[in-house]
This record gives structure tokens, sequence and C-alpha cells, in this order.
């Protein structure tokens, strides 16, 4: 058969020549890549006044008339929703990904740009879709952001009838935009890499959001066929989740439905989902402390290995989300296992990003403090993620505010932080100009204190047993008062920590314009996004040729050559000036 | 490269072709970037239907009224005589002689034959149109003469109805979608498009989906008409 695929022959001609197919009907990549980042970080901004709502409500309950019972659960469902699906998932794999997967591999865009632009304007409505419940009659799904059936929908819960049809509908579409760029990042990855980009020279970056695609490839089916199911359930009135149930005083009109069966369908989706946003985050933050260290990633083969591990693993422990659910506790000693498990190649990940920074020559600069705040902050959740992985502690444990601080501390908080450490390092490839040094420290030390003071204490709350999900905690026997003013002092650090993102979007718009230039490679990376002839990259990336890969994307400090950094371009000399095993032999 | 991928043809060193393979540069499988694309969403797409089915499987264990039996519901009674299943029986005859012509089809694009290519495309396209059409005939009859309906059965689970209009329209949609593609397909054969640009390889990419919805059908027509 005739060889076509090689990224030399790009014979998509899409180059732009109007300002709307440059930037609104763009099929460049990097284009897509900042409206797929901007669109995310616009509709996280809803998300995190939501989270201020819910705050203020459980600091003063029953001092703010527009935050009623039903608002407060609809919060709480589009924070959960719009954060983890609509900015985590779209902001690392259609933000990050679309920017570097061609430009870090060698490739021109993506194999499909055409698939790729279309991919965009599907999430685009999907996210138009999800924000009009907000408009709708009723008002968006208060279901919480696991849309549990029966109560998703039925009447008493808030949006039974248009919110949770409407988020059921943003979420197909948003499936079917992440499958057409899901498709596109890994047929790019596997088959449209320049000469000498072999699997094993990849950036670790590119290894994490190759393995998250795939796991986003394979788990998002769940999620499509439970919200099928539960849209048949609530327009067509067919009975797949619902038993025979008495509601209000009315008895429905289903009947023999299983509403486990909606459970383990969307945790099959929804613990891949946390790699899905954990693995891209693991890889740019291998990324950011090996260039920042001016080291070499320690053991990164190992690396590689831990990010399939945890790839293939996380598809065989969805039911530690269940273990209350009443399913068969022989199941629950099976899911612990595996749960813990799991440990074993994330505490390699950890090891090795700590012994990359012992004795580098670590530069504190803003994408590095943010990267060494992840460390911190994926180590906390990941120790309370092992308590909660055994059967015995998440039973007392479950539903309380414990919860709640773990995964806000080890899937909102880390990889918000590694996303701010890695816009902060490719804005000025991104842009071509430097942000504001101080103002990036003043936001990286705000955010990590004040989120901290957020999060830390709701594992204390936790081991009170102050339950989540509730929309007041008034007087209650076991709960001692002072936990009041801990609530408070949440409060009052989440509202901050909100306010302080000011300075980063001012940070941001300023720099645009008044940031120093950032010359082609101001980091001193190895890379190849680094090495552009055009920075910001033009369309093609390459100019007339492309690049040739010689090393792996780790030469830091390579004893005996000049600089402390080689780029993966550079030809490997007799004297061997590389650390790469491959290319030494 | 080249050499790498002769190697693991002829299955002489198979391990060390597929280690080479896999970790060579520029690609990893030796096919243009439809063909793999075109896996990878067969891979996904394998997922939702085995969600599907797994679904099904499990309401169908949990239902609190009796299931139906599925030969008695699916029998026709053709010239005096009552045939359970047959008209399943022709349709997964039918589907399955569709992959065969399809089959015919990608050879006849390997050999650049433009005409039979598009006339075996052709048989292809008529044969998932009378699929979907007999899978109307099969729906309406269940509508209108058994009373079934997704929400309700007047002979047992109203989850016989629901699963079966959701997987086997779900499937339907799918065989509707390819006899589309096909036709885009065959219209691109047709014109010459192929012999121009050099793509036949187009035709084995869209028989990649074809085989895969006769497959699906297959665990199917197993899974809920057999059990």
């Amino acid at each position: 058969m005739e060889q076509v695929a090689i990224a030399d022959q790009h014979d998509e001609h899409h180059e732009p020549t109007s300002f709307i197919t440059r930037y609104i009907w763009s099929q460049d990549h990097k284009v897509i890549a900042v409206q797929y980042g901007l669109t995310a970080i616009a509709v996280g901004l809803i998300a995190l006044v939501l989270s201020g709502m819910m705050r203020l409500q459980l600091a003063y309950p029953e001092s703010f008339t527009f935050i009623n019972p039903i608002a407060y659960y609809q919060f709480v469902t589009m924070h959960g929703m719009i954060m983890v699906i609509y900015l985590l998932t779209a902001l690392l794999l259609g933000g990050f990904g679309n920017y570097l997967i061609p430009l870090m591999i060698g490739a021109r865009d993506m194999v499909f740009p055409y698939l790729n632009m279309l991919s965009y304007w599907f999430y685009l409505v999907s996210v138009l879709v999800l924000v009009s419940s907000f408009f709708a009659p009723g008002g968006p799904t208060g279901a919480g952001w696991t849309l549990y059936p029966p109560q998703a929908i039925l009447p008493g819960t808030a949006g039974f009838d248009w919110g949770i049809l409407l988020m059921l509908i943003s979420l197909a579409i948003f499936i079917v935009a992440f499958t057409m760029g899901g498709l596109n990042y890994v047929t790019t990855i596997l088959q449209a890499r320049t000469q000498g980009m072999t699997l094993m020279r990849m950036p670790l970056t590119v290894w994490g959001i190759f393995v998250a695609t795939i796991l986003g490839l394979l788990a998002f089916p769940a999620l499509f066929v439970s919200a099928l199911m539960m849209l048949l359930d609530h327009v067509v009135g067919t009975s797949f989740f619902m038993p025979a149930l008495l509601s209000q005083g009315q008895l429905t009109d289903h009947e023999g439905g299983s509403p486990i069966l909606f459970q383990h369908l969307f945790w099959f989706f929804g613990h891949p989902e946390v790699y899905i946003v954990a693995l891209p985050a693991f890889g740019i933050v291998s990324d950011l402390i090996s260039t920042h260290a001016r080291k070499n990633i320690f053991g990164y083969r190992m690396m590689v290995w831990a990010i399939l591990a945890i790839g293939v693993l996380s598809f065989i422990v969805w039911a530690h989300h269940m273990y209350v659910s009443g399913m068969h506790p022989w199941f629950g000693f099976f899911f612990a296992v595996t749960t813990l498990i799991i440990a074993v190649p994330t505490a390699i990940k950890v090891y090795n990003w700590v012994l990359t920074l012992w004795r580098g020559n670590i530069h504190l600069t803003v994408p590095m403090l943010f990267a060494i705040g992840f460390i911190f902050t994926f180590i906390n959740g990941g120790l309370t993620g092992l308590w909660l992985g055994n059967v015995v502690v998440d039973v007392p444990l479950s539903d309380t505010y414990f919860v709640v601080g773990h995964f806000h501390m080890v899937m909102g908080l880390s990889p918000v932080l590694v996303i701010f450490g890695a816009i902060y390092h490719w804005y000025p490839k991104i842009t071509g100009r430097m942000f504001n040094d101080t103002l990036g420290k003043l936001h990286f030390w705000l955010t990590f204190v004040g989120a901290y003071s957020i999060f830390l204490p709701m594992h204390y709350l936790g081991m009170l047993g102050i339950p989540r999900r509730y929309f007041a905690n008034l007087t209650t026997d076991f709960i001692p008062e002072s936990a009041q003013d801990m609530n408070i002092g949440i409060t009052a650090a989440a509202i901050f920590v909100g306010l302080v993102q000011i300075l980063f979007l001012i940070n941001m718009v300023w720099s645009l314009r008044h940031g120093k230039p950032a010359g082609g490679n101001p980091w001193g990376a190895t890379t190849l996004e680094w090495q552009t002839p055009q920075t910001p990259p033009a369309h093609g990336n390459w100019g007339p040729t492309l690049p040739v890969v010689h090393r792996w994307a780790y030469d830091y400090s390579v004893p005996g050559t000049a600089e402390d950094f080689t780029p993966q371009n550079v030809p490997v000399s007799p004297g061997h000036d590389t650390e790469d095993e491959e290319a030494r032999t | 490269m080249a050499h790498d991928i002769a190697v693991a043809a002829t299955g002489e060193n198979d391990h060390i072709g597929i280690v080479r393979d896999w970790s060579a540069d520029k690609q990893v499988f030796g096919v243009p970037w439809g063909k793999a694309m075109m896996w990878i969403f067969l891979l996904s797409d394998t997922f939702i239907f085995s969600c599907f089915l797994t679904a099904y499987m499990t309401v169908r264990m949990s239902a609190v009224e009796p299931w139906p039996n599925a030969s008695e519901v699916f029998a026709l009674t053709l010239f005096g005589h009552h045939l359970p299943l047959i008209l399943i029986a022709i349709m997964t005859f039918v589907l399955i002689t569709s992959s065969g012509t399809m089959a015919m089809a990608v050879n006849f694009a390997y050999r650049r034959d433009r005409r039979k290519t598009a006339l075996m495309l052709l048989f292809t396209i008529i044969l998932g149109a009378s699929f979907v059409g007999m899978q109307a005939f099969e729906w309406t009859k269940l509508i209108v003469d058994e009373g079934i309906r997704p929400w309700g059965n007047p002979l047992g689970a109203a989850q016989f109805g629901a699963t079966f209009f959701m997987i086997t329209g779900f499937h339907g949609l799918h065989v509707s979608a390819g006899v589309i593609y096909l036709a885009v397909v065959a219209r691109k054969v047709l014109r010459g498009d192929y012999d121009r640009n050099g793509r036949y390889h187009n035709v084995e990419i869209a028989g990649l989906y074809w085989h895969f919805v006769d497959l699906v059908w297959v665990f199917i027509f197993a899974f809920y008409y057999l059990w």
C-alpha cells in the first residue's frame, strides 16, 4: 500500500486569507487552541462565581434571600459540572492539547484540521446549551454534578424539567466535540511525528495528553450512553433507571428500572475522567519542573510507564465512588484493592518529580512556583485518597466535607495550579511577550495560600462529621459552634482567592500589549515548540522544512556542553553530549 | 521504516517488528491517517455499544415483570407457516451479504477498477438500505400489531421495548449513516476522484466502518434475539 502519511505532505491547503478564516473559522491548531482556552476560562469564571455564592450561603445561612435551597443546589450542580467537564477537560485537552501536540512532535498541524475546527464549534454549542439552562423555565438542574436518577428527573429537584434536559443534551454535544478533537490528537501523535521523534523521545506533556485522550475516547461513551438513557427516561418515559416509586404522594409511571446502573455507567466514565484531567497535568508539570530546574526529568521511562499504568488502572476502580450505594460488599473489596494499587505508579511520579528537583539548578520562576505548589497539593490530595479508597474509612467519611476537601485538593486545585503554571510557561510562545513577573508571583502566593485556607479546614470539618451538600448547617447537636466560625473563615478565603484571579486576568491582558518581547526561547527549553522560526509560530509552524529530532527532550545541563540546555533538534556530536540512551548507542 | 513494515508483514521476527514499528519515528502504523483514525473511532464506538449491551443485560436482570420470549415476539406467519425469528434471520443474512459485497468493493478499489468498485458499493448500499427498510417494517409490526412501546409492553417488562427501540434504533442510525457515507464514496469513485488523487484507500476506510456495523449487529442479534 502506498504511504501517504508523513508529516511533510500537508495536502489540506488551508492557509488563511482573511480575518474570518484566520481567527474565527480557523483550521490552525494554534488558533483553535486559543479559542478553546478562552471559552473554557470564560465558562470557568461563571463556575467560580457560583462557588462564591455557595460559600456565602454556608458562612451566613439565612442572610441571603436570593440564595434559597433550590438555587443553592443549582449552584452546586453547575459549579461541579462546569469545572470538571467544560473547564478542565476542555482547557487541558482542547486548549493545551491542540496547541502543544503539533508543535512538540514537529508536525505542521493536526492531521485533520477541518475536523479539529468542528470540534471547537461543537464545544462552543455545548457550552451555550449548558449556559442557556440558566434562562430556562425552572432554571438549571439541581441534581448534583453526578445527576443521579431517580431524583434528577423527578419533581422536587430543581430544573427537573428543562434544566436536566439541557444538561444532558449539552453533555452529548460535548462528547461529540471531544471525540472529533480526541481522534485528531491520538492520530496526530501516532502518525505525524517528525523525523527522529520516536515515542520514547516525546516530551512527557505529549505522553500525558496522549494517554488522557485515549481514556476520554473510551470513557466518554459510558457518559454518552447514560445521558441518552436518562434522556429517554425523561422525555419518552422509559424506565431504564427509574424504579416504581412514590413521588410527592403520586405513583410515577416508571417501573423496574435500576438506579444503580446509572451510577455504574456514570462512574465508569467518572473515574477515568479524574485521570483525563490529571494525566495532562502530570505531563505538563514534569516538563515545567525539568525546564526550570535545568535538569533532566528523573526516570523518564518510568514516568511514561507510570502514565500508561495509571491509564489502564483507572478503568477498574470506578466503584470506589459507590461504596455506600448498596452494591455487593465483595465489589468493595476488589475496588479498594485496585484503587490502592494506583498509588504505586502515582507515587513513582511524585518521587521522580522530587528527585528531579533534588540538586537541580532551581529557578523560582512563576511557572516553577506553580509546579512546586502542585507537588505539595497533589501529595495532600493523594494521601487523603488512600484514606477514602478503603471501604471502612470511606463509609463514615463519605458525604462529609472531608470528601469535598479531598477532591478539591486532588482534582480541583492540583490541575488548576498546573494550568496556571502552563499558561505562564507558554504565554511567551503563544503571544510573543513576557508576562509581568511580579504580578505573576503575587498571583501564585495569594492563590496558593488562599486555596489552602479553603480546602485544608474542610478536612477537619469532615472529621467532625459535617455533611456535604447541606444547604445550611444550623444548630445540630454533634456539630460544635466553632465549626461555623471556620465556615466563615473558609468563605472569606474563597472570596479572596476568587478576587485574586483578577490579578491573573489583568496580567494576561496587560502583557499582551506591554509585556517585554519574549524572543523565541525565553526559558532556555529543549522541546521543539521553542525552536520555531517565528514566535508566535506562523501558520504551518516550521517554515519550509520540518525540524529533525536527534535526542530526547531532557538534555539539560549535560556535562561538557556550552549552554545548560541542548534543543531536541541539535545533532549529537561524537563526544556524546546527550543523556539520551537511544542517541548514544 | 519500509523494511520494518515488510519484516512485520511477513511474520518473520514478529515481536521485533512490532517493537520497531511502535518505537519508530514518524508513525506507529504504516497506514494512511484516515485509516488510523477510523480504527480509533471504531474502538471508541465499540465502547458505546458495549455500554448499551451491558445496560440492556442489567435492566433485563433487574426487571420486575417477565421478559417476553423473543422468538415468539419476532415470529412471522409466512405462507401459512409460523416461523420464529424469520425476519431477523433474513435481515442478518442481508447485512452479512452486504459485508461480502463491501469486501469485493475494497478489492476492486485496490485494483483501481473504477466501475466494478462503484457497482459493488451500489450493491452494498442497496443491501444496507433494505436492511433499514426491513427494520422499519419490524418496528411498525411491533408498535402497531403488538402494541409495544418504549414505555410499556402488554407482553411483560417495559424494558423489553425500551432496550429494543434504543439499541436497534442506535444501530439503525449507524446503518443509515453508513449508507449515506457509502453513497458519498461511491459518487467519488464514479467521478474518478480517486483515480486523480490516488486515494482509493478511502473505500477501505468506509469498508472498515461498514464491517464494524455488521459485526455489532451480530452481537445485538445474539444478545437480544437469541437470549
